[in-house]
């Protein structure tokens, strides 16, 4: 089973050419890492969920909060990659940290699983907008990649304020358990762990699920609750004898296994999945992981401050690749993107970053490349800094519409895993170009330092006023340079607002933001949860030539 | 000289009797019962014989298959250490008439010391001291009296026909004396049916010396120097030394020549122990002689340099007494404890099991470990429960309580309870230490000697923390290397999280107390506690880590729901609060003590009151033609059953009201 390891095989290393005691490069360093203390004190914060009084009530109850859940359920002393903790981020008043769900994958028995597990202590674990997204969005990660789901329910269900936003749509809550039923067909194994309340359409996760664990005195699975029973039919009935563990364990068979108390029903959690007869086939040629030649401290000294600023992407490939070899693909044309293969933890990759604008000739150099890779089942990593493609009479006259096309086509229809990182810029079609969110990435990162939009700020806001300066000459009007600027402030503010990570995070259009360090850590880890699905080849569309 | 010789006996006597043999060129040929099969005495035989099932009467004790053993392997003789048939005349009547020659004394002298009041009486015509008292006939109270008088008070009244301390009381005075006699008359009337009592000087703190001697064939009688015993529990030997503390010369002479006066009473040949009872003044009464060689041979053999197994065999073989009296050496000062499996804190219960971790300080001239077991090997009931004996020998005895304690601490035994620490704590006490042990020093002083220390240094927890990430660790690793994807980083044991490493918390119980130690890895050492620890090497040899700037080794060994952390000068067995695994790894428990289907009740087995141990069967069954056992669901108590035997039962009744432990 065991992929053949790459031997003898001569790679080139990259020569980094950085000088820390640069100011320019302490400078860049001090910046990145207070954005990067600024990350981890947002997320100690969300880790906290609804507050120290909230989980003072839930653990009184005998219960284990979220994260301890998790811990328990997890292999002692393995990783666990979470998924967008910073989800909700500033929106719903911050009421809801997290979103009120903890997601992320982590390995029982040495297995990797999708792990779900609802916040108590965050609005007695409801459902915001958000909550849903990312519910689904971690669904999405175990359909793509094939990985076994626990769900840790402890969740009222719908927050009813915004029902609207919730309930009715197609990616509402109801995809969750399309999801379940979806995921289950395909063997994709669904496992609840009932900790609390399921009401309503809640009870569905443990019933749509293939094998419920319920914990005595705390898991209650109901489709109405003891004050909805009174007011439809006048039955007065307590919550243990309506939905209990006893009751659906011996009685009504809506679950499955009886556990004493939190932990207990983490243990046979653990014996489900040990259960599952799985096997993880490994379809890459291994080679022996090795640690990069440069520090990964050093990226923060090597990304300038200011994104406008140029930087050799290879620097950032050396500190997250094997022992830092990449061997370069067309190294010497189309300068701006820079392709080539290496290993990350051992798994061959083919990488594809951005080194400046997109040219016709970048993209076709990249789809390419993209093509090689899918001949050989190689996943793809995208570095993306990108303000976009080369604009300009020669350029559209050239057909780099129909070149950035091809590229486009070639990322949208990959069939190998790919995997973004969004390390400075992610604009325009360059994002699309560079496998953005709506490309199907397996996993997307953004690193503190990133921006996203449709462009930048500063071009928003010259296209904007310029619209405006036309309208206002065409009626004859003047427009001084003052009123033009104040024009442009709040819209250079919003598009920095809206293009900044947490906010990009705050609605799930990435999976994380993460300390640049840990990239190449967690593309390992990525990596190899993704090596859970098949690699199934596919076709390309039609190549516009 | 022999060049054949069976030794009829196991464990640590028997290893340490073909130690001899191996050094000496004789072929050694050990016995063995069926539970024996692998125990390290066989193993270092130079040939076996397995003479039946575990049960000492037949096997050790069955004379029969010894010997057709010892003619099967052609065996010149027959060692029988100490124990089993060491002091059987039947067995030496037997190994003579097979034409074996029995390495021990003459079965006249075994006869003539097998017999406690005979022995006396031939003791006393022979001269040598006995306890003063009176054994007679005469049972008139004004008799008794007077003899009480005569030997002076304190005395003791003893039952003639008693035992086991019954019918005895230590008066003392002379205004007591009628009251008691009457009262241990009354007692040892109803208790033996025989009011004959006999009266003995009272020793207030008696202290138990004995003396090595040694006849051979020619009539020569020489004795070793003398043993100190003192230090006993319940008339069993803990720790014995030589020379006794505060011995002179001339009492030294005294006692051997008393010694050797009664070997010579009885034809004596071979070793031979006369054991005294010794008063504070220095008085000594014949107490018997063992007519073998004793568990506390090495320390004699530590001060002298002599190796008393040869002298057995060269005696025995015919030999003269290789030394005259005058040559035999003294030097130094000898200590012996003995490690016993068992539960010093639980009245001393022998504890069984097996020796998961056993590592025995490492031998010198200086330092001796006799023992029968190695790493692995099991602690059965059914022989004596010494794990090792543990001889020190210094230039004085203050250096060979150094000694010796430093050796206990370093001593490691996980796997089955053991006295180390209570040795440790008794070789310590300032009463042993200043050379005043007598014989009632241990239960005296219990309390201090089996109180472990209160206070468990945060270096322990440490290293039992590390030992349970460390533990983990490697089994994170070795189920990634059975894997397909054996160096995914999701194999990592660092507990990564996208905000930090994990931060582990783990519970430790000892002395009652509860302590939480967090661990988080740090880069490649970990953050214990607040304390940086490294670990430097993690091997046999422990695990050595440097914690704050200090560098240690500690052992530390997972048993049971225990950690055993052992930190080089003492020994603590932690508690591991695992929460997850409290869980009831059986969670059919619920719901058992009702009946699954109807059917008829057919034995109620357990006592209602009666403490049972989960999974102890409760009642019996039967339904649809077969039987169904119900289980104790956890330890606890069954208040009572709801039916009787005979009685039938609907599906779903209770049957058993059970109260788990708390």
């Amino acid at each position: 089973m065991h992929g053949s390891t790459v031997q003898g095989a001569t790679m080139t290393a990259i020569t980094s050419n950085i000088d820390p005691r640069d100011p320019a490069f302490q400078a860049n360093a001090a910046q990145l890492r207070t954005a990067v203390e600024d990350l981890d004190a947002q997320m100690a914060r969300v880790a906290l969920g609804g507050g120290e009084k909230a989980r003072a009530k839930h653990t009184e109850r005998g219960k284990l909060l979220p994260r301890e859940r998790i811990r328990a359920l997890l292999d002692p002393g393995s990783p666990f990659l979470e998924l967008s903790p910073l989800a909700a981020h500033g929106l719903y008043d911050d009421a809801a940290p997290c979103a009120g769900l903890v997601t992320g994958i982590g390995r029982v028995h040495g297995q990797e699983v999708l792990v779900v597990a609802n916040d108590a202590t965050v609005k007695g674990g409801t459902y915001f907008p958000m909550t849903v997204k990312k519910h689904l969005r971690a669904q999405e990660i175990a359909l793509e990649n094939r990985l076994p789901c626990v769900y840790l329910v402890d969740s009222g269900g719908a927050f009813l304020p915004l029902q609207d936003e919730v309930f009715p749509d197609k990616e509402h809550f109801g995809r969750i358990f399309y999801n379940q039923a979806r995921m289950s067909s395909l063997g994709i194994a669904q496992i609840a762990v009932v900790m609390g309340s399921c009401t309503a359409g809640g009870a569905y996760v443990p019933a749509m699920s293939d094998e419920t664990i319920i914990v005595r005195e705390q898991g209650t699975i109901f489709l109405g609750g003891p004050p909805l029973v009174k007011a439809a039919t006048g039955e007065v009935v307590d919550a243990e004898s309506l939905g209990g563990a006893d009751v659906h364990t011996s009685v009504s068979g809506v679950a499955d296994h009886f556990a004493e108390d939190d932990a207990h029903a983490l243990a046979i959690a653990r014996d489900v999945v040990s259960n599952l007869n799985r096997v993880k086939r490994m379809p890459l040629a291994l080679a022996t992981p090795r640690e990069p030649l440069y520090p990964a401290s050093d990226l923060y000294g090597i990304v300038p401050r200011d994104t406008r600023m140029p930087f050799d992407i290879r620097e950032i490939i050396a500190r997250i690749v094997d022992g830092s070899d990449f061997d370069e693909f067309k190294a010497r044309y189309a300068k701006t993107l820079v392709t080539g293969f290496a290993h990350i933890h051992g798994y061959p990759v083919g990488i594809v970053a951005n080194n400046g604008i997109l040219f016709a000739e970048s993209a076709l150099k990249g789809a390419h490349f993209i093509e090689l890779c899918n001949q050989r089942d190689i996943p793809l990593v995208f570095l993306q800094n990108i303000t976009g493609f080369m604009v300009g009479r020669k350029y559209e006259n050239a057909g780099i519409a129909k070149d950035g096309a091809k590229m486009v086509t070639a990322v949208a229809c990959s069939h190998v895993p790919k995997f973004t990182v969004v390390t400075g810029g992610s604009f325009g079609a360059g994002n699309y170009a560079m496998c953005g969110r709506a490309y199907g990435a397996r996993f997307l990162w953004m690193w503190p330092n990133a921006r996203i939009s449709v462009m930048g700020g500063e071009q928003a806001a010259s296209v904007l006023a310029t619209v405006r300066r036309d309208g206002l000459e065409t009626s004859g009007k003047t427009w001084s340079t003052d009123e033009e600027n104040a024009f442009k402030a709040p819209i250079r503010d919003q598009y920095e607002a809206q293009g900044h990570p947490y906010y990009a995070s705050a609605r799930l259009w990435d999976d994380g933001v993460i300390d640049p360090a840990d990239t190449r850590r967690v593309l390992g880890l990525g990596i190899s949860a993704a090596l859970n699905a098949p690699i199934e080849r596919g076709r390309f569309g039609v190549f516009r030539m | 000289m022999f060049t054949r010789i069976l030794i009829a006996n196991r464990g640590e006597i028997a290893c340490r009797i073909i130690r001899s043999c191996r050094r000496l060129g004789i072929h050694s040929v050990a016995v063995y019962s069926e539970a024996d099969a692998r125990a390290r005495h066989v193993r270092l035989a130079d040939e076996a014989f397995c003479i039946g099932p575990a049960a000492s009467r037949e096997s050790y004790l069955r004379a029969d298959r010894i010997i057709e053993a010892a003619r099967a392997a052609g065996a010149q003789a027959i060692h029988p250490g100490y124990g089993f048939l060491s002091e059987n005349e039947a067995f030496a009547e037997a190994c003579a008439a097979a034409g074996i020659v029995f390495i021990g004394p003459p079965v006249a002298a075994i006869r003539a010391m097998g017999s406690k009041s005979a022995a006396k009486s031939l003791m006393e015509k022979a001269g040598v001291p006995l306890v003063p008292g009176y054994h007679g006939d005469e049972q008139s109270p004004a008799f008794l009296r007077a003899q009480a008088e005569g030997i002076g008070y304190p005395v003791l009244i003893k039952a003639a026909a008693g035992g086991g301390g019954k019918g005895m009381r230590v008066v003392e005075r002379s205004a007591d004396f009628d009251a008691a006699l009457a009262s241990c008359q009354r007692e040892a009337s109803a208790s033996f049916g025989d009011q004959h009592v006999l009266i003995e000087k009272y020793l207030t703190s008696p202290r138990h010396i004995e003396i090595q001697v040694f006849g051979d064939t020619h009539g020569e009688v020489i004795h070793l120097n003398e043993r100190d015993c003192s230090a006993q529990r319940r008339h069993q030997k803990v720790v014995e030394e030589a020379p006794a503390p505060g011995m002179d010369p001339a009492r030294r002479a005294a006692m051997g020549k008393a010694a050797c006066d009664a070997a010579r009473a009885v034809g004596y040949v071979g070793a031979g122990t006369v054991e005294f009872i010794v008063d504070a003044d220095g008085s000594f009464y014949f107490m018997e002689m063992n007519t073998r060689l004793q568990v506390e041979h090495p320390v004699t053999e530590m001060i002298t340099g002599l190796d008393l197994v040869e002298w057995q065999l060269r005696i025995a073989s015919g030999e003269r007494l290789p030394l005259a009296q005058d040559e035999v050496p003294l030097r130094g000062h000898s200590i012996e404890v003995r490690v016993y499996a068992e539960e010093p804190e639980k009245d001393f219960l022998p504890s069984i099991g097996t020796l998961v971790h056993f590592s025995p300080p490492t031998e010198s001239s200086a330092l001796r470990i006799d023992t029968g077991v190695e790493q692995g090997d099991a602690i059965s009931p059914y022989y004596d429960p010494m794990i090792a004996k543990l001889i020190v020998h210094d230039d004085t005895r203050e250096r060979a309580i150094e000694r010796l304690l430093a050796a206990l601490r370093s001593f490691r035994i996980v796997g089955v309870g053991n006295n180390l620490g209570f040795l440790a704590r008794l070789v310590d006490h300032p009463v042993f230490r200043a050379g005043e042990v007598d014989t009632g020093l241990i239960a005296r002083e219990s309390e201090r000697l089996l109180k472990p220390s209160a206070t468990v240094p945060d270096a322990v927890f440490i290293a039992a923390a590390l030992r349970i990430v460390t533990g983990d660790a490697i089994r994170l690793i070795s189920d990634a290397n059975a894997s397909s994807d054996p160096r995914s980083p999701w194999a990592a044991t660092d507990g990564w999280r996208l905000n930090g490493a994990l931060e582990r918390q783990l519970e430790f119980r000892h002395g009652g107390e509860d302590r939480r130690v967090s661990v988080t890895r740090r880069g490649k050492g970990w953050l214990i506690d607040g304390a940086a620890v490294q670990v430097e090497s993690d091997d046999a040899d422990g695990i050595r880590c440097r914690i704050g700037d200090r560098t240690a080794s500690y052992f530390a060994i997972p048993f049971g729901e225990r950690m055993h952390v052992f930190d080089g000068s003492a020994h603590y067995a932690l508690d591991v609060i695992d929460r997850l695994a409290h869980a009831g790894e059986d969670d059919h428990a619920q719901g058992g003590l009702v009946a699954a289907m109807p059917g008829r009740i057919i034995a109620l087995l357990a006592e209602p009151g009666v403490t049972v141990d989960k999974g102890a069967p409760l009642l019996v069954m039967e339904a649809m033609k077969m039987e169904y056992t119900v289980r104790a669901p956890a330890k606890g108590i069954v208040k009572g059953f709801h039916y009787q035997v005979g009685d039938q039962v609907t599906d779903g009744a209770t049957l058993v009201d059970f109260e788990a432990a708390a």
